[in-house]
């Protein structure tokens, strides 16, 4: 493979390589988007990410980058001069954004996914509470972050604006499963305008399934792999 | 607290996670204020206010301005201190392979040591299988290399050493020898050692053991 080709390793209703797609999108990078299936885990993936086995991973050249985190500061700092940057400039925003990308992946994601896979109505009421804690203290967040502009990053998107921009298919998926509304514009007004101008942009549309393809594929790991619900 | 200058880092003794922000506050020769926190008591305000959403240690308190997680932590403190001992490299990729293996370090070593000594039985005898796999993974990346950055000290061995103290209980714990499937990373906690950053902040493994037979006298897992 040529020097700098790019190739990505993803799954269509990651959030984690979804929210790569966003970047190199938005960095006008192309790159060959390659469909792996983790049921089914093809030797590309395994020789690639031989550690975890997951998607993304981002092939460039002959190396290998994973951790889809890890991915966009990889982005941000070989492409540091096409486009804005993805991390702000100044060390503590920068600690900031960190905190918050890690916030989204270790208490949002899994408080709407644990809906998801919840059994008892105990166990769903807590799941979707602690979805909306999350939201909540998101909220402040962005207010922080953004300064009064309209993303995360600013004027432009940053690594919040996709770390959070990639599960907004998945969010909405949990809504109509669960009936609740989360992103709520009487408790979450901020964070509810992000979303509609965040879906507007080309990143968003290009890379973003539909909520109907997300809530499809949500019911039928349900069934067969979380096992909290029979076929219809 | 915004006005306040200076640094200040809340921490606890035995904390692994601490002791990554001690060392590289210590490469960096940077002077700050340490305040040890009672975790076994009541959380002080300063921590419940420097970190509102996991009440947690270490916070890195910069002129009033707070900075949590200690992976986080530790690359502000290379960013804002970037001349003296870079904990990263310049290199993009290579950076990123620093960020993935501290990022491993972090998901894997802390969480399956803690079942190591919690659990009895069957699920102890699986997180020391696992745990096995982990130490081997780790071995094969650090290889023949003095440090796992390479020649100088970096990103990866300030996320890992701090954990190594902790290998003695779970070695006693579990009854196995992180020597006999991991050699090198023996040799290479020794050679970290060797620098004063490191000496003067990592716990005695049998004081860490002491603390985890508290915990679990405590928790009454026995």
């Amino acid at each position: 493979m040529a020097e700098d080709e790019l190739k990505l390793l993803g799954m269509w209703a990651s959030p984690f390589a979804i929210r790569v797609r966003m970047m190199l999108e938005e960095k006008g990078l192309s790159y060959e988007y390659i469909e792996q299936d983790l049921l089914n885990k093809s030797e590309l993936l395994l020789k690639h990410n031989p550690i975890h086995k997951k998607v993304p991973v981002l092939i460039h050249g002959n190396r290998d980058i994973c951790e889809s985190l890890v991915i966009l500061q990889y982005i941000d700092e070989k492409w540091s001069k096409t486009g804005p940057p993805i991390l702000p400039i100044d060390p503590y925003d920068r600690a900031i954004a960190r905190f918050w990308a890690m916030y989204i992946d270790d208490k949002l994601l899994p408080s709407f996914i644990g809906f998801m896979k919840a059994t008892t109505e105990e166990a769903k009421a807590e799941k979707i509470a602690d979805t909306r804690t999350a939201l909540e203290l998101l909220e402040g967040a962005f207010k922080k972050c953004s300064a009064g502009k309209d993303f995360f990053g600013g004027d432009s998107i940053g690594y919040l604006d996709v770390t959070l921009g990639s599960q907004l298919g998945w969010i909405e998926t949990a809504e109509r499963i669960s009936g609740a509304k989360l992103l709520d514009e009487a408790k979450v007004p901020l964070l509810v305008d992000w979303a509609k101008r965040f879906l507007t942009l080309n990143c968003a549309k290009k890379t973003l399934p539909t909520v109907e393809q997300l809530e499809k594929y949500a019911r039928e790991l349900q069934v067969t792999r979380w096992k909290v619900a029979t076929a219809n | 607290m915004a006005s306040e200058k200076g640094i200040k880092l809340l921490d606890f003794w035995v904390s692994p996670f601490g002791q990554r922000a001690r060392i590289a506050l210590a490469e960096k020769g940077v002077e700050y204020e340490h305040k040890e926190e009672n975790l076994l008591a009541e959380k002080s305000e300063l921590l419940l206010k420097s970190n509102p959403v996991h009440k947690k240690i270490p916070v890195l308190i910069h002129d009033g301005k707070p900075v949590c997680e200690s992976l986080i932590i530790v690359q502000y403190i290379d960013e804002v201190w970037p001349d003296k001992a870079p904990l990263l490299p310049s290199d993009p990729y290579q950076r990123a392979q620093a960020r993935f293996w501290a990022d491993f370090v972090d998901k894997k070593v802390f969480e399956c040591g803690g079942r190591l000594w919690k659990l009895k039985g069957e699920e102890q005898e699986a997180a020391k299988k696992e745990m096995i796999e982990i130490l081997q993974i780790l071995e094969a990346q650090l290889g023949d290399k003095k440090y796992f950055g390479g020649d100088t000290f970096g990103f990866v061995d300030v996320a890992f050493v701090p954990l190594t103290s902790w290998f003695y209980s779970c070695e006693t714990c579990a009854n196995f020898s992180v020597e006999a499937v991991a050699p090198k990373i023996v040799l290479w906690v020794q050679r970290c050692m060797e620098r004063e950053s490191v000496a003067k902040t990592l716990s005695d493994p049998k004081k860490v053991y002491e603390y985890v037979r508290f915990l679990k006298k405590r928790f009454r897992i026995e």
